[in-house]
């Protein structure tokens, strides 16, 4: 089963954390929101994700597994 | 058409890659029969399309039948949503109808669109075809209840639809499922489909994240499928006639008839039913013709995409023939620009508009609306230069998929479109600042709902 990253864009609100704690795989735009790299994680990617969003501040950052992220939202 | 017209409007229709040959096939087809004014009753609906299939049965396994039968049927048709996406009608019903728990239907006439005015028409209009298909649907998903959404400004719809209701309880014994109608804010945002449940559950109009999707968890955490009013009428009539009589009309790729919302320099402005693939000559031929050469045409309203004069000549209006010219039809907005009008002004005016109508939730789309805004307002402007277009597609990059719903996403491709489709203007203001044309009065219809206000009632083939 592999994960991603993944944002909720209403809950977030630029705090940064997630970019510290997994800079490989997130940078922050010129607003402070992150910018993923949504590719699959690899292996201690994974545990390094789950670090960074239980430490998001309104956990806004999701790390999905490979179904859940492959679902998307309609407009 | 007269010397006024645009030269790509002249000449008759020919559709570049439309191929196939069919019988002919009435059109109208969802302003079939129409009165000269006010809204078709429970009568002359009868009278016009005849009764409603599927009427319901007592025995559960025939319902079940009946109903699985009626998404195949849809699914033949090749039926597409008429809000925008073209999403195919009946995967949305076998994912609502797969649920466990009992659907809701939700009927999306809420049109927050101020370029299109095809759905409170059909509920001012219509309100029993669009009502039959909430109730064709409900019963295909296994529904309970059918909930018809209008725009709070849509008042001859509003009231159309309510007095349907009640035509309709008066006749049918209390047989499920039930129907019920509510307004959503007018709010450009607001008939997005979480925020239309979000509405219905009581809370602000606004998108949600998802999941859970609103096919799995939507209107009081139910399965609810939430399709636009014009499909739902579509369903009506497929429930009646058939697949293959739905086919008979369009693209092989884009089944059946469509409506659309003309708006610009043309004599007659308003909702037409055309063919999918029908040309836009004819379009404007049925309105009356241009009455001024045009920029290009706005097509799929405002998070369409333009397409410049030169592009206009033999376009045919379905999505695979928009989609050399990087639009779709959307929700069927066609709105066209007069020569006399400054694509850049109207541009700039529009990326503001677009800008407010955020739902200010999501922060790329807050402040990334809001900087391409000015950016565009810089290009305008002028002495800004080349600085100000590498601000745009800088921005247009941080901007796209990173908002809840397709807000931003639309925002940028009207904005980009535009800057690809009027190239010219867009670098003679970078250079030289403002043109004559900067001072007119607006073209595009923003905010207020200031288009076509008289509804044209005829319908036109391909």
């Amino acid at each position: 089963m592999s994960h991603r990253v993944r944002v909720n864009p209403i809950a977030c609100e630029a705090h940064g954390m997630c970019a510290e704690l997994l800079p490989e795989r997130i940078t922050l735009d010129e607003w402070g929101y992150p910018l993923l790299d949504e590719q699959p994680l690899r292996g201690a990617e994974v545990e390094h994700a789950i670090r960074a969003a239980r430490a998001c501040p309104t956990f806004a950052l999701l790390v999905a597994r490979e179904r859940d992220a492959a679902r998307d939202g309609s407009r | 058409m007269n010397s006024a017209t645009a030269p790509t409007m002249q000449t008759p229709p020919a559709p570049p890659a439309a191929t196939h040959e069919q019988p002919a096939a009435a059109l109208p087809r969802l302003l079939a029969g129409i009165p000269a004014s006010g809204a078709m009753t429970l009568e002359d609906h009868l009278a016009v399309h005849g009764e409603m299939p599927l009427t319901g049965t007592r025995r559960r396994r025939q319902a079940r039948e009946q109903a699985a039968g009626l998404i195949d049927e849809v699914q033949r048709a090749g039926l597409l949503g008429h809000g925008g996406a073209a999403f195919p009608a009946a995967t949305k019903m076998r994912a609502v109808a797969s649920q466990r728990r009992r659907a809701i239907v939700v009927v999306n006439a809420a049109e927050g669109e101020p370029a299109s005015l095809k759905d409170r028409t059909l509920l001012e209009i219509v309100p029993h075809l669009v009502i039959d298909g909430g109730v064709l649907a409900a019963r295909a998903v296994g529904a309970d209840e059918v909930i018809v959404c209008a725009c709070e400004s849509a008042h001859a719809g509003i009231e159309a639809a309510t007095r349907a209701i009640e035509e309709r309880d008066e006749r049918v014994s209390s047989q499920a499922p039930k129907v019920r109608l509510a307004t959503v804010p007018s709010h450009y945002v607001a008939g997005q489909e979480t925020a239309l449940v979000s509405h219905l559950n009581g809370a602000p109009a606004r998108p949600t994240f998802t999941p859970p999707m609103t096919f799995e968890q939507g209107v009081a955490r139910r399965p609810t499928l939430v399709n636009n009013a014009e499909t739902l009428a579509h369903l009506a009539l497929i429930a009646r006639h058939g697949a293959s009589w739905f086919r008979q009309v369009g693209t092989p790729t884009q089944p059946g008839s469509a409506l659309v919302t003309l708006a610009g320099p043309v004599a007659r402005p308003g909702v037409y039913e055309i063919e999918h693939g029908a040309s836009l000559s004819s379009l404007v031929a049925a309105a009356g013709g241009a009455s001024a050469r045009l920029h290009g045409v706005l097509v799929g309203g405002y998070a369409g995409s333009w397409i410049g004069a030169e592009h206009l000549h033999g376009l045919a209006l379905s999505n695979e023939h928009l989609a050399p010219h990087g639009a779709t039809f959307g929700a069927g907005v066609v709105l066209a620009l007069s020569e006399l009008a400054c694509p850049v002004a109207e541009t700039a005016r529009l990326a503001r508009w677009l800008a407010g109508q955020s739902t200010r939730q999501c922060g790329p789309c807050v402040h990334g609306l809001d900087a391409l805004a000015t950016s565009v307002a810089q290009i305008a402007a002028g002495g800004a230069q080349a600085r100000a277009a590498r601000r745009v597609d800088q921005l247009a990059s941080l901007v796209a998929r990173r908002g809840a719903c397709g807000h931003p996403d639309g925002a940028v491709r009207v904005i980009l479109s535009a800057m690809d489709a009027f190239q010219a203007q867009f670098a003679d203001h970078a250079r030289h600042g403002p043109c004559d044309a900067c001072a007119r009065p607006p073209e595009l219809p923003l905010p207020a709902r200031t288009v076509p206000s008289g509804t044209q009632r005829t319908a036109l083939r391909r």
